[in-house]
C-alpha cells in the first residue's frame, strides 16, 4: 500500500474543502478503499476520515425512512422499523458481505462500492475503468460474474452492491452536500452513471461532494417487499442474480410494482418495463412469467455470462411469488 | 503483552539462529548469545510520515509510532507482539483478523489502526481471565473445534460476538452468522457444536 497522510476533520465543510483536491480519498467504513489501496488499484495521498461527523442517524417517519450516510449495513439491518415497513432493504444488507464487514461498512459508502471484476482489481492487467483508454479484457475474458445489461465496448463490469438495488427500487433519494455548503438531492436512479466509453467516471458526484443521506419514501409497496440473491455459495459472496421486488396488492390485483436486479447490471437495474407488464394483473404465476419475460429486455451477454439472461426471470419470478404470498 | 521468554515464536527463532551459526563456526554454537524471545521488532526507526498514536488494547494502553497506512492488525501482530490475531487473506474475506473495536466485531485488516485512537480494542489475548479460558475458547478445546487452528482466534472472537449479538437461535442461524470466518480445514460442524454449547441451544439439526 502506498503511504498517505491522514485527515480527521471535525465537520463537514472541512472535509469537504480537504476532499475537493486531486489525491483526497474519503474514508468511512474503509471496507472497499482498503482492499483497493492494498491492491494498488487506489493510491491516494491522502484520507480524510469522516468519522467525526454527524451522519449515523436512522430515521423511521411517517412519510419516508431516513438513513445517515455514516449509519452502518448492521445497525440499519437491524432497525425494527427497517425491517417492518422496508423489509427488501433489511433482507439486502443481510444478504450481504459478512457480519464483520456490515459492523464496519456504511450506507454512503455502499453506495460507491467499486466493481469485483476481477480485471479491475488486478494492476496487472489492462482496465478501461482503473486506466482510461487501457482496454478491456473482460469483454473476451473472464466475464461468467459481469453484467449483460447496461455495459458498452469498453466496459461490462457489474455494480456489486445489494443494498442499492433494495434501494433504487423504492425511488430512493441521496442527499449531497458540496463546496460552500451547497446541498443537493440526487434520485439514486440517476446517481449511477453506465459506462459508454467513460467507465472510470460511476457517478454524478463531484470532486469533494459528500453523500450525507439516504431518503426513502414510504409506500404499500415498500411495506410488501422483499430481496432473493442467487449465489454461488450459500452465503458470503456477490450475486450471481438478485431481485429487490416491492408490490401493492388490491385484493388480488397488483395496484403497484417496484423492481431491481442485480448481479446483472452496470448500475443497480430499475425495471420500469416489467413494472408496467405487472400493473393491473391478478398476481398470480401467469402475471409473473409473462412481465419476467421482459426482464432481460437490451442483455447483451458475453460467451460465459449468458446464463444471466433465464436466471434473471426465474429469480424474478421466485422473488415475485414469495412477496405476493 | 506477552512475556519475554518461552513463547513458541521466540523458540522458531532461536533454533533458527542457532542452525545457521552451526554451519559457520560449530564449536562455538552452545556459547551463542541468547538473541531476544521475540522477533517483534522493538520500534524501528522513525520516519517523517510516522504518527503517535495510543490503542486501548485489551484493557491496556498501547502508545504507538506508526504509519497512517498501518492496519490494527498490523498494529495488533507486528508493533504490540500480540501474534494471537492472525493474517490469512489480509482482504476481509476470510475472518482470521477478527477482533472486537468497541465490542463489535470487525476485521482489523481492513481497519487502519490510526482511526481506532480512543475505541477499546479486544484481541483473543483478551478473553481468558488470567489462567482461566474463556467459555468460548474452552468449548473450542472441548469440541475439538479446529483442526490447524489458523483460523480459531478468528472464529472465537467471531463466536463470542455472535452470543452477545442474540444470533445463535439455531444451528443454521449459527452457520450463517460465522460467514465471515473461513476455515480450510473444515472444521465447522465442531465449531456449530462448540458455539451452540456456549449458547446454550440444542438444535443438532445440522442446519
Amino acid at each position: 500500500m502506498q503511504s498517505f497522510s491522514y485527515l480527521r476533520p471535525a465537520d463537514a465543510d472541512a472535509a469537504i474543502a480537504a476532499a475537493a483536491q486531486p489525491g483526497k480519498k474519503y474514508i468511512a467504513g474503509g471496507t472497499d478503499l482498503m482492499q483497493l489501496m492494498k491492491d494498488d488499484v487506489e493510491r491516494p495521498a491522502q484520507i480524510v476520515d469522516l468519522d467525526a461527523l454527524p451522519y449515523t442517524k436512522i430515521e423511521a417517519g411517517p412519510d419516508a425512512l431516513r438513513l445517515g450516510a455514516l449509519a452502518t449495513m448492521s445497525d440499519v439491518a437491524a432497525h425494527p422499523e427497517v425491517a417492518r415497513k422496508y423489509p427488501v432493504i433489511a433482507q439486502a444488507l443481510l444478504a450481504s458481505a459478512s457480519p464483520q464487514l456490515r459492523n464496519m461498512a456504511t450506507m454512503g459508502g455502499n453506495m460507491l462500492q467499486r466493481t469485483r471484476c476481477g480485471y479491475f482489481r488486478d494492476t496487472g492487467f489492462a482496465c478501461n475503468k482503473r486506466e482510461p483508454g487501457s482496454g478491456c479484457p473482460a469483454i473476451h475474458g473472464q466475464n461468467r460474474l459481469l453484467a449483460i445489461l447496461g455495459g458498452s465496448g469498453h466496459c461490462i463490469a457489474t455494480h456489486p452492491s445489494d443494498l442499492a438495488v433494495a434501494l433504487v427500487a423504492l425511488d430512493t433519494v441521496l442527499e449531497l452536500r458540496g463546496a460552500n455548503g451547497a446541498t443537493r438531492q440526487v434520485a439514486l436512479g440517476d446517481f449511477h452513471k453506465l459506462p459508454g466509453d467513460t467507465p472510470h467516471i460511476e457517478t454524478v458526484l463531484q470532486p469533494g461532494e459528500l453523500i450525507t443521506a439516504l431518503v426513502v419514501p414510504a409506500s404499500a409497496a415498500a411495506r410488501r417487499s422483499g430481496y432473493l440473491k442467487v449465489r454461488d455459495r450459500a452465503s458470503f459472496e456477490f450475486a450471481l442474480v438478485s431481485a429487490a421486488v416491492a408490490l401493492d396488492l388490491d385484493g388480488g390485483v397488483i395496484r403497484d410494482a417496484r423492481i431491481a436486479m442485480g448481479g446483472v447490471g452496470t448500475k443497480p437495474w430499475r425495471l420500469p418495463a416489467v413494472e408496467g407488464a405487472l400493473r393491473g394483473h391478478q398476481a398470480g404465476d401467469v402475471a409473473f412469467a409473462a412481465a419476467a419475460a421482459q426482464a432481460p429486455e437490451g442483455a447483451m451477454p458475453a460467451v460465459q455470462n449468458a446464463f444471466k439472461v433465464k436466471l434473471m426471470q426465474k429469480t424474478l419470478v421466485r422473488a415475485l411469488r414469495t412477496v405476493a404470498a | 503483552m506477552r512475556t519475554p521468554s518461552l513463547t513458541r515464536r521466540g523458540l522458531l527463532g532461536r533454533s533458527a539462529a542457532t542452525a545457521g551459526g552451526l554451519a559457520v563456526v560449530p564449536l562455538v554454537a552452545r556459547a551463542a548469545p541468547e538473541i531476544p524471545a521475540t522477533t517483534a521488532p522493538p520500534n524501528p526507526v522513525r520516519t517523517p510520515e510516522m504518527v503517535d498514536v495510543v490503542l486501548q488494547v485489551n484493557g491496556k494502553r498501547l502508545p504507538l509510532a506508526i504509519e497512517p497506512r498501518v492496519s490494527l492488525l498490523d498494529a495488533l501482530r507486528e508493533q504490540a507482539g500480540l501474534t494471537g490475531t492472525k493474517k490469512g487473506c489480509d482482504r476481509g474475506s476470510c475472518g482470521a483478523c477478527t477482533v472486537h473495536v468497541d465490542g463489535r466485531r470487525v476485521n482489523a485488516c481492513l481497519t487502519l489502526a490510526i482511526r481506532c485512537q480512543n475505541k477499546a480494542v479486544t484481541t483473543i489475548e483478551g478473553l481468558a481471565a488470567g489462567d482461566t479460558l474463556h467459555p468460548m475458547q474452552a468449548a473450542f478445546v472441548a469440541h475439538d473445534a479446529f483442526q490447524c487452528g489458523y483460523c480459531t482466534p478468528g472464529q472465537i472472537m467471531s463466536a463470542v460476538a455472535l452470543i452477545e449479538e442474540g444470533h445463535a437461535h439455531s444451528d443454521g442461524d449459527i452457520r450463517e452468522w460465522m460467514a465471515g470466518n473461513i476455515c480450510r480445514c473444515g472444521a465447522y460442524n465442531h465449531i456449530v457444536d462448540a458455539v451452540r454449547d456456549v449458547a446454550g441451544q440444542t438444535d443438532t439439526g445440522r442446519g
